[in-house]
């Protein structure tokens, strides 16, 4: 049994609690883990990359009885984008507010952890146990660098999320109650043969659970809380904050596909409201970037049109969907991740003005941070050539069949022509009409100048790389709704789990 | 037996709500607190309620409790508690930066009592 399924989990918890015990090499020993993550993540894709499910047994107890984590395409895929954007954000901390509270790094690493183990577990306990780890760290970093701004934020983010979990308990706790199982491969197995007596409650269950992914990834009525959190956080903190809303979309689309599309009790569970709200949260993070008045409120509003597009694909359901939402995935994750560490270095260089959309002082380095910005910008909106382009099309060309096929075309093309007012509007004001005098701020950090060069590629390389990219997303798409090889893997060949009866 | 927890379920968890939605942060913790609780019965009711059962696969027994719910009501109560100690201390922070226990960290017109 390989154990390099465990690693992303295990290296980031371990990183960290060499942190707290050396508090003075936490830089080494953080950039030491980063590094050391986008390589095992490497070694992850390189393994997933022959089709095979690798199921990691903790402890070698046998499932269902045991916890699994379990390696697939989507699974290294997800922990490869994490990896990246982790360590963009942290070498954009390094260069410049790592040190105004104590103890982000270790936190950090225990975000890096928890987002890893979401992505890999294939437990839907062990899925709460990572989403609460992944949420107490991020309540940390959110409140890295203090402030009245974040501590009024804070407490809204907090109760909303301890909200949430309360949620996901409930629904743990029916499904528990009705299948007897919390494996995910068994849930899958159990869910067709349900009981006509429990279905209702199964289905509540499922439809509750469905809700707390909803909330992570912000859709409509459940994301009025993501543009002031993420406007408020600190940019490395903001950046990585990016690929928190994926995890619910990542849940969704695995727990769903695995489990209730299959299943007579919960099938149909996600029509015909999601690709509604879907859209209306296009819409609300669209109107939301225009009337932004700071970058990083901008690039807030895009996580929700990201969320929006990505959930649309989720809610058809079909393999050449998710393919589409796999392939824009990774570039929405890290461009949209690059604009807020830009906004963050804007913020710093111009004193007083912030990322204020608005002429200010001309910044030092306005050729580098005005390049990236044309960069991203072109990524983000969706404008030919970069990979925002390709992404897009892939996803419209997947929805169109589908019952609101026009109205997404509608959607998407709108909000992307939008989003590019929106960036020109703000290249303008920050880049082309500044003032002539330079603003006194500090120089450019090197490690935030590598930061926004490592995410600013993510759009000419993803677009480069398009036929390989997008083969690994079909793949992981395909291998996914095939359902049978990562229920086989984590169960074994057995026809059916021997269980006791109950009173 | 199931009734009565059930009702006590529900009557928890109405209370809780009921303190979530109110403006201060203080009755907020109450209620996620009590929300806690009601979960955690909620699961503890997924294992079913049976006084008779032998806690352990001894030799003989028949029809054993079920030790999972247990388990995770265990895993629930630990982060549930790590979670409200963090929202006290941030409570704590809030007011001394806002000056305010409003959960909007700013009084409102009609919250002046």
């Amino acid at each position: 049994m390989s154990h390099a399924v465990i690693l992303p989990v295990l290296l980031p918890l371990v990183a960290a609690v060499a942190m707290l015990l050396l508090p003075s090499a936490a830089r080494m020993l953080a950039v030491l883990a980063a590094v050391a993550l986008v390589g095992v993540a490497a070694l992850l894709l390189g393994l997933a990359a022959d089709d095979a499910v690798r199921v990691y047994r903790l402890g070698d107890w046998q499932a269902p009885y045991g916890i699994v984590l379990v390696l697939d395409r989507l699974a290294a895929m997800m922990v490869a984008v994490t990896a990246v954007l982790g360590l963009a954000a942290l070498m954009s901390a390094i260069g410049g507010n790592d040190r105004e509270g104590r103890h982000f790094h270790p936190l950090f690493q225990l975000q890096m952890a928890g987002l890893n183990g979401a992505f890999l577990t294939g437990d839907v306990f062990n899925l709460f146990v990572f989403f609460e780890i992944l949420l107490l760290a991020s309540y940390g970093l959110l409140m890295h660098g203090g402030g009245a701004a974040r501590a009024r934020v804070g407490i809204g983010y907090v109760v909303l999320n301890l909200v949430g979990s309360a949620l996901f308990l409930i629904s743990l706790g029916l499904v528990y109650g009705t299948l007897g199982t919390l494996n995910l491969a068994d849930i899958a197995l159990v869910l067709p043969g349900v009981p006509a007596a429990d279905q209702a409650l199964v289905r509540t269950a499922a439809a509750l659970m469905v809700a707390v992914f909803l909330l992570k990834a912000a859709l409509l009525p459940l994301s009025f809380w993501l543009p002031h959190v993420y406007a408020a956080a600190g940019a490395p903190v903001a950046a990585l904050f990016a690929v928190m809303t994926k995890v619910g979309v990542y849940a969704l689309l695995r727990v769903e596909v695995i489990g209730f599309a299959g299943a007579p009790a919960t099938a149909g569970l996600l029509q015909p409201w999601l690709p509604v709200l879907a859209l209306l949260t296009i819409a609300a993070g669209t109107i939301g970037a225009l009337a932004a008045r700071r970058l990083a409120g901008v690039a807030a509003n895009q996580v929700l049109v990201s969320t929006g597009t990505l959930l649309a694909a989720v809610a058809a359901g079909n393999a050449t969907a998710t393919a589409a939402a796999l392939y824009y995935l990774p570039h929405t994750t890290l461009v949209t991740g690059g604009m807020f560490l830009l906004a963050g270095q804007l913020a710093q260089l111009r004193g007083a003005m912030g990322d204020t959309i608005d002429n200010g002082p001309k910044v030092r380095g306005a050729l580098l941070l005005g390049g990236a910005f044309l960069v991203l910008g072109v990524a983000a909106a969706g404008v030919p050539p970069l990979s925002g382009f390709l992404a897009k099309v892939m996803v419209l060309q997947a929805l169109g069949d589908t019952a609101l096929g026009p109205w997404m075309w509608a959607g998407l093309l709108v909000s992307g022509l939008v989003m590019a007012l929106v960036l020109a509007r703000a290249a303008s004001a920050l880049f082309w009409e500044a003032g002539d005098e330079e603003a006194p701020g500090p120089k450019l950090p090197r490690g935030a100048v590598l930061a926004l060069v490592l995410l600013s590629a993510a759009g000419p390389v993803l677009a480069l790389a398009a036929a390989p990219v997008a083969g690994y997303a079909r793949a992981a798409a395909e291998q996914l709704h095939a359902r049978q090889p990562y229920i086989e893997a984590v169960l074994g060949a057995r026809p059916a789990v021997q269980r006791e009866t109950r009173p | 037996m199931a009734l009565l927890v059930s009702l006590a379920v529900g009557l928890l968890a109405a209370c809780g709500i009921y303190l979530l939605l109110r403006p201060r942060v203080f009755s907020v913790i109450l209620g996620l607190t009590l929300l806690s609780y009601a979960v955690n019965a909620l699961i503890f009711l997924g294992g079913r309620l049976n006084a008779t059962a032998a806690p352990l696969a001894l030799p003989g027994a028949q029809g054993l409790a079920d030790p999972m719910p247990q388990a995770l009501v265990l895993t629930a109560i630990v982060i549930g508690f790590g979670m409200t100690a963090y929202l006290v201390a941030l409570a704590l922070r809030a007011r001394a930066e806002t000056g305010t226990d409003h959960v909007d960290g700013a009084e409102g017109p009609e919250d002046g009592r």
